[in-house]
Order: C-alpha cells, then sequence, then structure tokens
C-alpha cells in the first residue's frame, strides 16, 4: 500500500509541477471565456452583416406593394431594361439582383430569378423567398377578399409544458428545467468523453516513457508491475480531478467576470456544444434567474451526483489500463501506438455520438443500449441521468460497467507486465491477446 | 553460509526455454560471476531472483527462505538496460527509487547523502538527470541499485558505458561493498572482468549450467601445461630441440610439457643449456579461452 502511495504520489506530482500544467490549467478557462464571449460576438458581427442590399425588378408589382419592411434585407426597386440592370447592379454596390415576371393569378409556382456576383448563402436565398412569398400571400388574402381578423383567430401557438412541474412551480418552470437537463447533460457526457481522452492518453504515454527510458525493470524489481500500473493511472487521474476541481471553480468566476466586463453573460455560449437546436435564447431571457437557480437545485442531485463520480471513475479506469496495456506494445519508437490506439478510440467515438443522440431522445432504444453497453455507457448514461431513467437501468449500467472495468484492469494488467519487458519489438493485437491468456 | 540457493529452475517462453533446470549456489560475502553468451538465459535467470518474474519449476532460496515478497527489498539490481526518469531531479528520483525497496523518507536521505559526498556529487541533488553526462547518469543508477543497503546486488554488465576512471570507482565500491557483508552476482560476457574481481562463476549457455566453481580450481582444471620463457639474449631455435614449441619469436618462447613434468625439470633444461632466464611461468587459460572453447564445442 505504502508503495502504491509513492507511485501515485509520484505520478501526480510529476504532472502538476509541470509548468506546462500551469499554463493549461490557467490557460484553458481563460480559452473558454475567450471562445464563448468569441462566437458571442462573431455571432453578433455576422448577423449585423448579413444585411444585403438587393436590387429587385417587380414585373408583377405585387412584392412593391405588399412588403413591408421590417429590419432584414434591404430592397430597392427598380423598373430598368433587365440587361442594363444586369449590368450596373453590382456597380452600384448591390449584393444582388431579383427579378419577379410578370404574374399571372393561377400560377402556383412564382420563379424569380437572381443574379449575384458571389454565390449567396443560403439563408440569404431563403429570407428572399420568404419575403416575397409573404408579399404575394397578402396579396392573395386582400385578392380573395378574407376577414384578416378570422384568418389571425386560425393560427394557435402550442407550446409543451411539464404538467408536474406546473402544479409545483407555476407555468414555466417545466421548459427551464427540460433546458437545464439538456445543458447539463451536454456537460456530464462531453465532460467523460475529454477525460477518457486527455487522461487515457497520459496514461499511455508515461508507460511509454518508462518502457524507452528503461527504467520500469528497476521499478518492478522492487513493485508489482500491477501496482505500478494502478499507481499510474490514479495518479494521472487525480491530476484530471484536480484540474477539473479548479476549473469548476475558476470558469464561472471568470465567466461572471467577463460577463461585468461585457455588460452580461452571452446566452449562446452552449451552442459550442450543439445546444442551439435545444435552446432558444429567447426562452431563457423570459425566465428569472432565480428560477434557474431553484430548478437547478431541484434537479434528482441525489441520483446524478454519486452516479456521475462513479461513471466517471469506471469509465477513466475501463480506458485509462487499456490506454497503458497499449503503451506497453511499442518498441522504441513512440509513433507506432498510433495503430493500436484505434480499438480504444472507435467505441469512445461511438458513444460520443450516441450520446448526442441521447440527449435529443433521451429515452430512445439506441439511448437505452448505450447507457447499458459497459464500453458506451460512461459517457452515454451520464448525459441520460438529468432526464431521470429508470433507476434499475442505472443500476444495471453501473453493475456491468464495474464488472467490464474489472475484467480490462485484470486483462491490461496482463499485457503491461509481459509488455513492458519486450524491448525492440512492437506488439500486434494477437501477440496482447495470446499474453493475456498466458500464465506469467 | 549459503545467500543464494538456485534449485532447479525452469522457465519457459510459448516453445522456447530460456532457463533449462539451472541449479547452483552463491556464498555469502562473495563476488559471483554469473557469465553466459547473449542469449545465454542470465537476464530471465536474473528477473526471476528478483522477483520480476515466476519460475515454471524450481525454488529458490534466500537465507535459506522460500523466496517471498519480501525478499527483493534485500535485493539490489542494476539492469543491462539502464534507465532514469529524465525530467526528474537526482534527489528526488533516488530517494523515490529507494523509497519503492522500503527505506523510510529519513532513512534513504541519510543514506542517499552519504553516497553522493562519497562519489562527489553533492551539488546534483537539484540537478535533472538529462543534464547529466552518461557517466554521471551511471553513478546515479548505481546509487539507486544500492542505497537501501542490499545483502544482494545483481549487476548485469555494470561497466558498460563507463570510462576508466569511473570503472575503477565503481570497481573498488563493488569490493567495498563485499568487505563490509554485501553478496555481489556479477553478470557479464567480459571475461577480463570476471577475472579481476569474481571467485566463483557459473557459465551458463542455452538456458544451462555448463561450468561452475573457483575461478583458480577452473583455470587449473583446464590449463594445457603451457609455459612461457623469456631470454636475455636471443636465442637458436636449434638449442630448443625436444621441446613442444607452441611460438618462439627468439628471446620469448611458450611450449607445452608432458602433464607429469616438474617445473624444476623443465627449468633445468635451460640450465643445463646455459641459456639466460629472464623470467618463467606457467601459462594458465583465460576464462575467455575457456568460455569460448566451452560454448563452442
Amino acid at each position: 500500500m505504502n508503495k502504491l502511495w509513492l507511485i501515485i504520489k509520484r505520478e501526480y506530482l510529476v504532472r502538476v509541477r509541470k509548468k506546462s500544467f500551469l499554463i493549461v490549467t490557467i490557460l484553458a478557462p481563460l480559452a473558454f471565456a475567450t471562445i464563448t464571449f468569441g462566437m458571442g460576438f462573431l455571432t453578433a458581427y455576422m448577423t449585423r452583416n448579413s444585411t444585403k442590399q438587393i436590387l429587385v425588378k417587380d414585373d408583377s408589382g405585387v412584392f412593391k406593394k405588399y412588403y413591408k419592411q421590417k429590419g432584414g434585407n434591404v430592397y430597392t426597386f427598380t423598373s430598368g431594361k433587365i440587361n442594363e440592370l444586369k449590368r450596373i447592379y453590382h456597380k452600384k454596390g448591390y449584393d444582388m439582383l431579383a427579378y419577379i415576371p410578370a404574374y399571372n393569378d393561377d400560377l402556383e409556382n412564382l420563379k424569380v430569378k437572381y443574379y449575384s456576383p458571389k454565390k449567396p448563402g443560403l439563408s440569404t436565398l431563403g429570407k428572399v423567398e420568404s419575403d416575397i412569398s409573404k408579399s404575394f400571400k397578402e396579396y392573395k388574402i386582400e385578392k380573395s377578399n378574407l376577414d384578416r381578423q378570422i384568418l389571425d383567430k386560425l393560427y394557435v401557438d402550442v407550446s409543451l409544458e411539464n404538467a408536474e412541474a406546473i402544479d409545483s412551480q407555476g407555468d414555466k418552470t417545466g421548459k427551464v428545467s427540460l433546458i437545464i437537463s439538456t445543458a447539463l447533460a451536454f456537460v456530464m457526457g462531453f465532460l467523460l468523453y475529454m477525460v477518457i481522452f486527455i487522461f487515457g492518453t497520459q496514461v499511455m504515454r508515461s508507460v511509454m516513457e518508462e518502457k524507452i527510458n528503461r527504467i520500469v525493470e528497476i521499478i518492478i524489481s522492487s513493485v508489482k508491475p500491477f501496482e505500478l500500473m494502478l499507481g499510474k493511472v490514479i495518479g494521472v487521474g487525480a491530476v484530471g480531478l484536480t484540474q477539473l476541481f479548479i476549473w469548476i471553480i475558476f470558469i464561472p468566476v471568470i465567466l461572471s467576470l467577463a460577463g461585468m466586463f461585457f455588460g452580461q453573460v452571452p446566452q449562446n455560449g452552449g451552442s459550442m456544444m450543439g445546444m442551439e437546436s435545444q435552446i432558444n435564447p429567447e426562452d431563457l431571457k423570459q425566465f428569472p434567474i432565480n428560477m434557474v437557480i431553484h430548478e437547478f437545485f431541484s434537479l434528482n442531485w441525489g441520483l446524478i451526483l454519486p452516479a456521475f463520480i462513479l461513471f466517471f471513475l469506471g469509465g477513466y479506469f475501463m480506458y485509462s489500463s487499456l490506454f497503458a496495456a497499449v503503451g506497453t506494445a511499442i518498441g522504441d519508437d513512440q509513433g507506432e501506438s498510433q495503430s493500436l490506439i484505434w480499438p480504444i478510440t472507435v467505441p469512445v467515438v461511438f458513444a460520443m455520438i450516441i450520446m448526442f443522440n441521447s440527449v435529443e431522445n433521451p429515452d430512445s432504444q439506441l439511448a437505452v443500449f448505450g447507457s447499458i453497453f459497459p464500453l458506451f455507457s460512461p459517457i452515454v448514461m451520464p448525459a441520460r441521468l438529468p432526464f431521470d431513467p429508470p433507476i434499475w437501468q442505472v443500476g444495471l449500467s453501473l453493475v456491468l460497467l464495474i464488472l467490464t472495468c474489472v475484467l480490462f484492469i485484470w486483462i491490461s494488467a496482463k499485457i503491461y507486465r509481459t509488455g513492458i519487458l519486450m524491448y525492440g519489438k512492437k506488439l500486434t493485437v494477437k501477440d496482447m491477446i495470446k499474453m493475456t491468456f498466458s500464465r506469467n | 553460509m549459503i545467500i543464494l540457493k538456485i534449485d532447479n529452475v525452469v522457465k519457459r517462453f510459448h516453445k522456447k526455454t530460456a532457463v533449462d533446470g539451472i541449479s547452483f549456489e552463491i556464498d555469502k560475502g562473495s563476488v559471483f560471476g554469473l557469465l553466459g553468451p547473449n542469449g545465454a538465459g542470465k537476464t530471465t535467470l536474473i528477473r526471476i531472483i528478483t522477483s520480476i518474474f515466476n519460475a515454471d519449476e524450481g525454488t529458490i532460496f534466500f537465507n535459506g527462505e522460500k523466496l517471498n515478497e519480501f525478499h527483493p527489498h534485500e535485493i539490489g539490481y542494476m539492469p543491462e538496460e539502464r534507465g532514469l526518469y529524465k525530467k526528474m531531479k537526482v534527489g528526488e528520483q533516488l530517494l523515490y527509487l529507494t523509497q519503492l525497496k522500503g527505506l523510510s523518507y529519513k532513512d534513504a536521505k541519510i543514506s542517499i547523502v552519504n553516497w553522493m559526498k562519497k562519489f562527489e556529487m553533492k551539488d546534483w541533488w537539484n540537478k535533472k538527470i538529462e543534464e547529466l553526462s552518461k557517466g554521471m547518469q551511471q553513478k546515479v543508477q548505481f546509487i539507486s541499485t544500492v542505497a537501501h543497503d542490499p545483502k544482494l546486488i545483481i549487476l548485469d554488465e555494470p561497466f558498460t558505458g563507463l570510462d576508466p576512471v569511473n570503472t575503477e570507482l565503481i570497481r573498488n565500491e563493488i569490493l567495498r561493498l563485499r568487505e563490509n557483508g554485501a553478496t555481489i552476482i556479477f553478470s557479464t560476457h567480459r571475461m577480463e572482468q570476471v577475472e579481476e574481481i569474481c571467485e566463483d562463476i557459473v557459465l551458463i549457455n542455452e538456458g544451462k549450467v555448463i561450468l561452475e566453481g573457483k575461478v583458480e580450481k577452473i583455470k587449473e582444471d583446464f590449463k594445457e601445461h603451457k609455459y612461457k620463457v623469456e631470454f636475455y639474449n636471443s636465442v637458436e631455435e636449434s638449442q630448443l630441440e625436444g621441446l613442444d614449441i607452441v611460438s618462439f619469436t627468439g628471446r620469448e618462447l611458450i611450449f607445452k610439457s608432458p602433464e607429469e613434468t616438474e617445473s624444476n625439470d623443465l627449468l633445468k633444461f635451460f640450465i643445463d643449456k646455459n641459456i639466460n632466464i629472464k623470467s618463467f611461468a606457467e601459462v594458465l587459460p583465460s576464462l575467455n579461452d575457456i568460455f569460448i572453447k566451452l560454448v563452442t564445442e
């Protein structure tokens, strides 16, 4: 035990004392803040610049009459000849020339031609189409003598709300809860994905370093190879936890400071993780901050927190022990590890894809399978936790994960024990399977 | 008293038998040579002694006890493939390795500081290994092997890569450690070094012991009754008629005598012919000769 502690201590201190650790730990939250605010400002800038100047020759006269300018593209109407207009529109500073042909009321499909020096974006085309289409709708309503008041009554705004939440908290909390759950699901799933990759790779490098340095033979003449591997995995894991802990404290602090500096905390920060489809910033603005905080704390933390920690540990130990085994498989060239990493990388990437899907459909068959299958569960299940998955699924997933974790550590230890002393020869997957079943 | 007894040890890797029923004993306080060509099974045997590998068959006794998990603390091992953590500082690294051998922080520090003083490297405590020359690194490696005051020290090719000054330094330390009661296993294929410091040897080839015993006794057993004579003046070959000459240069002669002949009778041969002898000595085979003879047989 004392020796295991010595190994953990060394692995931990060697990394924590490095300048690069300090730099990454401090710079990462800054980079996070910079990216978040950068994205915010970039989006704002892009939106401002997405306004196009469009010259329109409207032979139908409908668009000119019925279009109501309300921000967005600026349309300038002209009656010049189309050939002449094609020649001059760009020189006069227009981004596009649109030609609406004469309109016959029986036509259901109107073909509007456009000219543009550069390829316009899909959103620009969509906006122009929509603007023209709306004008024609107005024209047809008027032409058909329909009562506008009746027409307005035809539209019903439907929104789904959580009945249980409404009963206890008023009418908007269901949506807040969903938004918070979604954000939390992404953060937890993504965090585990990062932890497995970043720290698993560190374990692998550390094993490779000892093998290439040849110090490993001295160490294992004092301790069992399993102790060395375990010490390494725990030590590197502790570095990861330290870093996470620092970030958990620092990121909100930096975000709030930056928020104060810039006036408000941007709400599109989550878009980096693909949350834009889930969260409408407009929705967030409707909810007072105390309601958000209340909802955040009323999540089922009694399940989420311990389960997250267990999946974190299970996932990290399972994958990092495999990374350790791969670390021993290389000969004397660090580059050789690349071809052996893919059997580990593929399930992690799959898990990540399933995780994205699970956030949108937490109870889909794929999500349930992904969150129980042990190679995927450390990434997928944490992303389902905020959506209150059935407790038996969490339990089954954990049992399977722990069993697989023990099995993988056992296999890795066998490969590790033999692999670390095989100098100058790159091991193949076949060699590693042989080692797993060999007695010594 | 026996410190290490190897009893019919076998180790197989897949189809290859690396150690094939090896048995020998090592006396406490001796410098013992474990010899053999590359691939003979020396390193595998050492790894079994240091508990890195388990033997498939046979038993090892350390100080009369069956080898157990506490014995590695009493063994210091310097493998042929040396290695240290390049980015770690000398002091930190030695403390780590010595503590892994079971010493407390305090005891480890006292021992390491003493050794560093002895090797005149007091100021290196905070230097990183990568900042040291190869010779300096070898000294650090040697300290890491002996700082926990082991009863048995196993040195696999300890002089590889050392300059003559450091070779002498380490050689003297090996002898001094023996005087203080440690037993040293010296594994090598460099025979001249073995002759200088080992009292007993075992020669392994293809996983089996092919020769063992005291160095002097082995040399005696393998001697070919050759003698070397140096003369003050040049001698005519005709004067040496009757001798089985191996080589002759006028002033130096090596010849082979019949087994039962006494050296005094041989000397008499020259005195009777009034030849002035500068030196006369029996030529014993070097371990290298014996080694090559046995291994190529």
